[in-house]
């Protein structure tokens, strides 16, 4: 049983003349509860102190270190080296996103995109502090859990080939993300996000590839939730065909 | 959202990666996801096919045995059966795709995603026996 494996880190310095990255191998320890993580903290700590990578929890909380472990997005601080054994394991940033620098991408696309769709509760009136907290049974909270797991880690954006060809599409962790406040009980900004979402850009961008799914380290489902959305956004707008001195 | 960045010293050049022509070709779930958009075409022709057969019936007897004619023609007995792979490969991957984009609830449970798509293959069985009972039976 091999004790090391080598790591092939893609490796981008912006200062430096060659415009396109390149890779550079690095041997680390094979421990048996060693993440991706570890070894490149490995290459920081012992190996070489330039290489640049983001992380912060190491338990798959805050969405920090996502990058492709040999071409597929993953979280570093879940994927574990035993499992690709013999090696090589190839470290590249996230595709789809700019890289800054080495690991590193540039995230200020998601950032915005994620604001656009509102997520957070809307309230048409917020009632009195004295009225009480707004409250919620268990089943009302069982509608938008599974969307409200997600991190950000924006795995979904790097394995969506529409992101890659269409930038302006908002992307499966943002739609999952109003999905998420669509369906609180306690949200009413469903007819604003509507507004951005019921765009080529919102849900009629996306083509149902599905690989957002199949990549989201906390089961979110970002996929299932466009194509729901979808729906919804059909039979409003066969609502107001219909009916068009409704509500709207 | 188109938000441009301008140039500094302290905000030095990214590397952007342009997506290749051939990105459907690299994972095979993107392969499979390009095959399930090309089958549109298939049934696209085969609706089309439907309609020559309406119009030749049109044009009475003479006209069903022209298209009949065509019909057996090897070239188009060869396109027919690939459309028809194709078509059985669109109906399937939807059909498995369905229970993702239905949530259906019954007395405040969520139906399984088997019996959401184990009841579009049952609908298009029920329709496929109708078809054949049609044809052979009569």
């Amino acid at each position: 049983m091999a004790d090391r494996i080598t790591l092939q880190v893609s490796r981008y310095r912006p200062e430096s003349d060659t415009s396109e990255p390149t890779f550079e191998e690095f041997e680390v320890p094979c421990h048996k509860d060693w993440v991706v993580l570890d070894g490149l903290n490995y290459v920081k700590d012992q190996l070489d102190g330039t290489l640049s990578f983001r992380w912060s929890c190491r338990m798959g909380i805050c969405g920090s270190c996502g990058m492709n472990v040999n071409g597929e997005p993953k979280l570093t601080c879940a994927t574990f080296l035993k499992d690709y054994e013999p090696g090589p394991v190839r470290v590249e940033p996230l595709t789809n996103f700019p890289v800054i620098r080495d690991l590193i991408v540039e995230i200020g696309d998601f950032m915005r995109k994620l604001t656009t769709v509102k997520p957070w509760i809307v309230r048409q009136a917020e009632k009195p502090i004295s009225d009480g907290e707004y409250l919620q049974t268990p089943d009302e909270m069982d509608e938008y859990k599974q969307f409200s797991m997600c991190i950000n880690c924006m795995l979904c954006y790097a394995a969506c080939p529409i992101y890659g060809l269409d930038p302006h599409f908002i992307g499966p962790a943002a739609i999952a993300l109003a999905q998420r406040y669509n369906m609180d009980s306690r949200d009413e900004g469903e007819q604003e996000r509507l507004e951005i979402l019921s765009t080529h850009e919102g849900i009629w961008g996306c083509t149902f590839v599905g690989e957002c799914t199949q990549v989201c380290p906390k089961h979110v489902d970002p996929a299932g939730a466009i194509q729901r959305y979808k729906l919804t956004a059909s039979l409003e707008w066969m609502k107001n065909l219909l009916m068009p001195w409704g509500s709207r | 959202m188109n938000h441009v960045t301008a140039y500094s010293p302290h905000h030095p050049r990214w590397y952007r990666k342009r997506v290749s022509t051939y990105w459907w070709a690299v994972r095979r779930a993107y392969f499979v996801f390009i095959m399930r958009e090309l089958t549109s075409i298939f049934v696209a022709w085969f609706i089309l096919y439907l309609l020559l057969l309406v119009n030749a019936l049109r044009h009475g007897e003479a006209g069903y045995q022209r298209f009949l004619q065509l019909a057996a023609h090897p070239a188009m007995v060869f396109l027919n059966v690939v459309t028809f792979a194709f078509v059985v490969f669109h109906a399937i991957t939807w059909f498995n795709l369905a229970p993702q984009a239905m949530v259906v609830k019954v007395g405040g449970q969520r139906v399984p995603g088997l019996l959401i798509a184990g009841s579009n293959y049952a609908g298009w069985a029920f329709v496929s026996i109708v078809l054949a009972w049609l044809i052979v039976g009569m």
